[in-house]
């Protein structure tokens, strides 16, 4: 099930002039941001499908570099982003693919510093809604709509069960939680979708977990 | 944690098994999945309200979108209304006039709720503050509207799709007017049943109908597109009132929707390449914004 609340449908609260267009792609922004973990210093974002023959007249470009500067759907700075983006030093270039992707509104953003730099693949359902599709090049399926969990590790026995067990030692229950890995013995992603906002002690812990080698968060 | 209900039948057989209305068996749900209390949730809902009422104030008190395309429409309307000569009705021109207050203030980027989408956000509010003029809801049952509405736009966009790029027009203004046409029922006193007999007709009624925005932007025909949707919605609820049935049932009306949609060709589905954006003149308004020609299938 897609939608699992009211407010999907009777929301979100957004400045316009599309949901699918100019307030899911200001999600995508945001998440993307999120899991990087700090301010980007430069994007290069991908625009495919209905996104990339329609992104000017809908601010779709506006909307995920504001999202970037974590705005939300309705903060009105989003208008004026590309400005913002330039006073932040968020240097950002938008690129419209003619490839097709599976669905017809996907945003590609690879953002980064100086220090490091994620993929993070997303598309906008309707209605305002996201489903992050990939991060890294891992397929995965999250919503961005619950605090999640995004861990790399080594692929090895008992990392999920430390991972699992350092969540249960702070009582954070998981609502959903997914393992994908690119190549078996090398790099594996879990994806935990958890009840609870999670504090950056916890994040801090799971890190220093053997064969842990990033983390990073969504709050909700 | 379980949906209480995922079509539309289900819905209403809840709804006449516990002898309650449908925006309540919504409510029960949301607390249900969202595991938050239901004053926290008619709270957000009515924070929504707010900002549908701020819209509909700002269209009507006329605006410009960026382009020029769209705005000022709403104003022209209000302005028929007070001159008494409407055939149509004033308060189905007042349900119009204010849904296309409010895509208008969408198309100038102000700040709108999306029901279930910003480029169909103009019917459920539009026809809400028409319809609270006639039979003086109180602010819980103008509230409760939303939750009705929600509640049928729930089942569609679970089992066909809600978006013009997804499915067309009809996805989009169509889900909006139905969903619009179900809630009016249950406000103007219609059982559970009628709310889904109004919504089937009005989608009925919507089928087929592309998403062909000129330039791309949610301005033309979209803003017209909710005005007819509102009228749409007002027309069913009448229908279904009166105790007219839908031939098909509700759900096998969505079920169409949604194979229609998934046959549409991609240039009618908001790529902006084919139908009214393909014309001599939507190319000639789309050349004269964006400095260049665009693609047409």
């Amino acid at each position: 099930m897609k939608f699992t609340s009211v407010f999907d449908i009777i929301g979100p609260v957004m400045i316009g002039p599309s949901s699918s267009h100019t307030a899911g792609a200001a999600r995508i922004g945001r998440v993307a941001r999120d899991l990087f973990g700090r301010k980007p210093k430069w994007a290069k974002i991908h625009l495919y499908g209905s996104f990339a023959e329609t992104f000017k007249g809908h601010g779709t470009d506006v909307a995920i570099v504001g999202g970037l500067l974590d705005f939300d759907t309705f903060d009105e700075r989003i208008k004026t982003s590309f400005e913002l983006a330039k006073e932040e030093g968020l240097e950002f270039e938008i690129i419209p693919e003619t490839a097709n992707k599976e669905h017809p509104n996907t945003a590609r953003i690879v953002l980064g510093d100086e220090i490091d730099e994620l993929s993070v693949e997303g598309i906008s359902i309707g209605g305002g809604k996201i489903e992050i599709s990939e991060v890294n090049g891992f397929k995965l399926r999250l919503t961005g709509g619950m605090p999640a969990l995004l861990v790399v590790h080594d692929d090895r026995a008992g990392c999920i069960a430390n991972v699992a067990n350092c969540l249960a030692m702070h009582h954070v229950n998981i609502g959903h939680m997914e393992v994908s890995r690119i190549e078996r013995g090398l790099t594996a992603l879990m994806v935990i979708e958890v009840d609870q906002n999670i504090d950056d002690r916890i994040i801090q812990q799971i890190s220093m977990i053997p064969n842990i080698t990033k983390v990073s968060k969504i709050n909700n | 944690m379980d949906v209480l209900f995922r079509n539309v039948r289900e819905l209403v057989e809840l709804a006449d098994k516990e002898n309650k209305l449908i925006s309540e068996i919504m409510i029960e749900q949301e607390i249900n999945m969202s595991g938050r209390s239901r004053e926290a949730i008619f709270e957000q809902m009515d924070k929504n309200l707010v900002v549908m009422e701020q819209a509909v104030e700002r269209g009507l008190n006329g605006v410009q979108s960026v382009s020029g395309l769209t705005g000022g429409d709403a104003v022209l309307l209000q302005k028929y209304i007070s001159s008494g000569k409407s055939l149509s009705g004033d308060l189905l021109l007042d349900a119009v006039s204010k849904a296309v207050a409010t895509n208008e203030v969408n198309a100038a980027m102000g700040t709108i709720c999306a029901t279930p989408t910003a480029g169909s956000a103009g019917v459920v509010p539009g026809t809400l503050f028409a319809v609270k003029n006639k039979l003086n809801p109180s602010r819980e049952q103008m509230i409760r509207f939303l939750f009705t509405s929600g509640a049928f736009g729930f089942v569609v966009a679970n089992n066909a799709f809600i978006s013009g790029a997804a499915g067309g027009c009809q996805a989009e203004v169509g889900s909006a007017a139905g969903m619009a046409a179900a809630a009016i029922v249950e406000m103007a006193g219609g059982t559970p049943a009628q709310s889904a007999e109004a919504f089937a007709i009005t989608l009925k009624n919507m089928l087929g109908l592309v998403c062909d925005p000129v330039a791309g932007l949610v301005e033309v025909p979209c803003v017209k597109r909710n005005a007819m949707g509102a009228a749409n919605a007002m027309v069913a609820a009448d229908m279904a009132l009166a105790g007219i049935t839908s031939r098909i049932p509700c759900d096998e009306v969505i079920g169409a929707m949604f194979r229609i949609g998934q046959s549409m060709h991609p240039s009618l589905k908001e790529t902006a390449r084919g139908g009214l954006a393909a014309t001599p003149t939507g190319q000639a308004l789309a050349a004269k914004i964006f400095g260049s020609a665009v693609k047409v299938d």
